[in-house]
């Protein structure tokens, strides 16, 4: 079967409709445990803080254990399995204590969600406390919508902005829905659809630093898209992407930048200049 | 710009190939704009998520059965196509596969083949090899046609010209068949088919892939657009088909669903245009067919990747090529840079148990991860779960004793060794928070040049306050513990 050739109109964008996964919410606790990621923890620490802020807004006591580290996703998907394990594993001992866990970053909640299954995989015993640990764990703006099931007044004024989510964590979290009815309960936000919204920005953990010269075409296609979408500014709740497109822009030098949609989030709410 | 590749590079490792053809803007366009096209038009053909999913699932089901009893499907198909005056072959090496395609046209005296497409046949390196035997193998799929005439490799597994466009067609067609030179799509097409229609008519023997093999009635279908496979399976004497042992299904109904989910996964179409059901040669009061039909089974690392639970996952494909369409990575460097015959993200998957990780070290690296490709796959292949374990196994020391061929082709003592240290820094509180006491505190004394990440970014220097280090500030000391209460 072949065929010959296409002159088909650029910048197709169109994508098969979704169907998107059943979750079931449990109700609002009293506490919950935030799992800051490594990357938020360098690099965009204020962001942290500011979905801290937004989980003490709906009358939630945060927890931040002092032990954490990292979810063990750079060593995994380079296929260093014992070490990985080895740093789930203090993570997961950590994480034992029953309470939701929330997290700012797609990728890192579906390592948790999806990953230490495959981790953890030779370990029955293990399986369970994987299996109570994912049942548990929530991406951020998952969390605000469908467990807070936040009421929110905007007040920001008028925006225009672009959405970028994780691929791995929409595809399998939906993180992305998620977050587009999240801004789209703040009246004064308007979210501008960019070209290939649905593709990879070219992080991929250690992709970008093994594959520099596609991750780098990746990403410099990416940028180019956002800020042709006319938005003034990206949100994305992954730190990854983030540090991803913003390191990207600033090496071209322009002055277009993204920020962690919880600072976005938080500055809409509660009025206060974020980072 | 830093870290440039040495040239002496360049054609041998993927990153090399890769430079190359994202410098080629003509190659960037050309594939962006072709599989953007076909991303709508599987998008438009599967305007039902739920039909979708339902049909990926029974897809999934179908190929997994087959599988799960494949030795006995396999005897079951030979049993029937040799009822049906089909002659079987079992190859294990492509070398194999070769001699017995040559032994069948030397027995006929053969001069002539004219083939159908077949990626079986690219895995063979079937036209050089009956070359060097003097015989001449003419494609006749209007792709492979194309390059054919220019000397190169399929470029897709289902359009295996589209790296080129209708200009570079046109020139070539005028270099190399005298032509006139034109872009009229239409005109190009008219041109390829009055060369190969005379072909067809003066081959000793046809040659095709097969895309289902069905056990139960002892049949071979073959999908197809232009009616070259039609052509190449009834009008010589002779049809000999050539396919991967993986491709046999139980029964005809099993067919339907299949069949559905590899023309709208790979050109949006409901149906091909021809759908070419093959049950044995002509018959004596047949007026037409070819005397002849041989079958070849083609083993070729297959039974490799059977025998290994997860990796025989890879068996369940269907050869439609939406993963590709879907790849960010291929879409830009485009088939040529992965080196051999399945591009794209099947062919990181399928191509390690073929030829060894050794020869393709760097395609379980080459992917983000980013799983369009198994969102996309209409038999639900856990293509980045696959892609995550061939790292697994590529890094794998000897003594772990990797399971995929020639595993641990990327075995290094030096980064397995900083990936200990990572390990013990993530794991130890007290060293994790000692890192970060020094990174914040130091930051700013962050090199511009960190390697490759600086070939596209700018050097990341950490914050002056870690979030650890907020947290303890906002939340004071009740927030701070972990563990049961």
């Amino acid at each position: 079967m072949s065929e010959l050739f296409y002159d088909a109109a650029p910048n197709a964008t169109r994508v098969a409709p979704e169907r998107p996964k059943a979750r079931a919410y449990p109700a609002k606790p009293s506490e919950i445990t935030l799992f800051g990621t490594c990357v938020m923890d360098l690099f965009f620490p204020e962001a942290g803080l500011d979905a801290i802020r937004l989980l003490e807004r709906e009358g939630i006591r945060v927890h931040f254990p002092q032990e954490q580290s990292c979810c063990g996703q750079p060593a995994w998907t380079s296929g260093y399995v014992k070490e990985a394990r080895e740093v789930a594993r203090a993570q997961l001992n950590l994480l034992d204590n029953g309470q939701p866990v929330v997290v700012p970053s797609g990728s890192c909640a579906g390592m948790f969600r999806q990953h230490y299954r495959e981790v953890f995989a030779d370990e029955p015993d293990t399986l369970k406390r994987v299996e109570d640990l994912a049942e548990r764990t929530f991406e951020l703006t998952e969390f605000l919508l469908h467990v807070c099931q936040v009421q929110w007044q905007d007040l920001g004024k008028p925006t225009q902005i672009a959405l970028h989510t994780s691929c791995s964590a929409r595809r399998e979290m939906n993180t992305h829905l998620h977050a587009r009815q999240l801004l789209g309960k703040l009246e004064k936000v308007e979210r501008l659809e960019h070209d290939h919204e649905s593709e990879c920005c070219g992080f991929g953990g250690t992709f970008s630093v093994r594959m520099p010269e596609v991750a780098g075409a990746m990403v410099q296609d990416k940028t180019r898209s956002l800020m042709d979408s006319g938005a003034v500014e990206m949100v994305t709740a992954d730190g990854g992407c983030l540090m991803n497109i913003n390191g990207s822009l600033e090496k071209q030098e322009v002055r277009f930048r993204g920020r962690h949609l919880a600072s976005f989030l938080w500055e809409r709410v509660s009025g206060e200049k974020t980072s | 710009m830093n870290q440039r590749i040495p040239v002496t590079e360049l054609e041998s490792s993927f990153r090399g190939r890769a430079s190359e053809a994202l410098a080629d803007s003509q190659l960037r366009t050309n594939f962006r704009t072709a599989m953007d096209s076909l991303m709508r038009k599987r998008a438009d053909a599967f305007s039902d998520p739920d039909e979708r999913e339902d049909l990926r699932e029974l897809g999934n089901h179908i190929k997994a059965r087959a599988l799960s009893q494949l030795p006995d499907l396999l005897e079951q198909l030979e049993a029937k196509l040799t009822e049906n005056g089909v002659k079987v072959h079992w190859a294990e090496t492509t070398e194999e596969a070769n001699q017995i395609v040559h032994g069948i046209i030397e027995a006929k005296k053969g001069s002539q083949v004219v083939k159908g497409k077949s990626m079986v046949s690219e895995e063979m390196e079937m036209n050089d090899y009956l070359a060097e035997r003097n015989v001449e193998c003419l494609e006749s799929d209007m792709g492979e046609y194309i390059v054919q005439l220019d000397g190169e490799k399929p470029s897709h597994i289902i359009m295996p010209a589209i790296h080129k466009n209708r200009h570079q067609v046109a020139r070539l067609f005028h270099n190399k068949l005298g032509v006139e030179e034109t872009d009229d799509v239409n005109e190009l097409i008219r041109i390829g088919r009055r060369t190969l229609r005379e072909k067809f008519m003066e081959a000793d023997v046809g040659v095709s892939g097969v895309n289902f093999a069905i056990a139960e009635t002892g049949t071979l279908l073959l999908v197809e657009n232009e009616g070259n496979g039609r052509m190449s399976t009834t009008a010589p004497p002779v049809h000999v088909a050539v396919t991967g042992i993986e491709k046999v299904v139980e029964n005809l109904r099993d067919v339907v669903p299949l069949v559905s989910l590899l023309t709208r996964s790979a050109l949006g179409q409901p149906i091909t245009t021809y759908v070419n059901l093959i049950s044995g040669p002509r018959k004596p009061d047949e007026l037409d067919g070819p005397e002849e039909v041989h079958l070849v089974l083609l083993d070729n690392g297959r039974t490799r990747a059977f025998a290994d639970a997860q990796m025989r996952q890879t068996l369940n494909c269907i050869r439609c090529g939406a993963c590709m369409n879907h790849c960010p990575v291929y879409t830009r460097v485009g088939g040529h840079t992965y080196g051999e015959v399945y591009p794209g993200p099947i062919g990181k998957i399928v191509t390690p148990h073929m030829v060894g990780l050794k020869q393709v070290p760097d395609h379980p690296s080459a992917s983000s991860l980013c799983g369009a490709c198994g969102e996309v796959c209409p038999v639900k292949i856990p293509i980045p779960e696959l892609l995550q374990r061939l790292r697994q196994e590529n890094v794998k020391s000897p003594k772990e004793h990797p399971q995929v061929k020639d595993g641990g082709a990327k075995y290094s003592r030096t980064e397995r060794a900083v990936w200990r240290v990572w390990a013990g820094l993530n794991t130890s509180p007290a060293i994790y928070r000692l890192f970060l006491w020094g990174a914040t505190r130091f930051g700013k004394l962050t090199p511009k040049n960190v390697g490759p990440w600086t070939q596209n970014h700018s050097a990341p220097v950490p914050a002056r306050r870690s979030l650890h280090d907020l947290a303890r500030q906002h939340l004071g000391s009740q927030g701070t513990k972990g563990g049961r209460s």
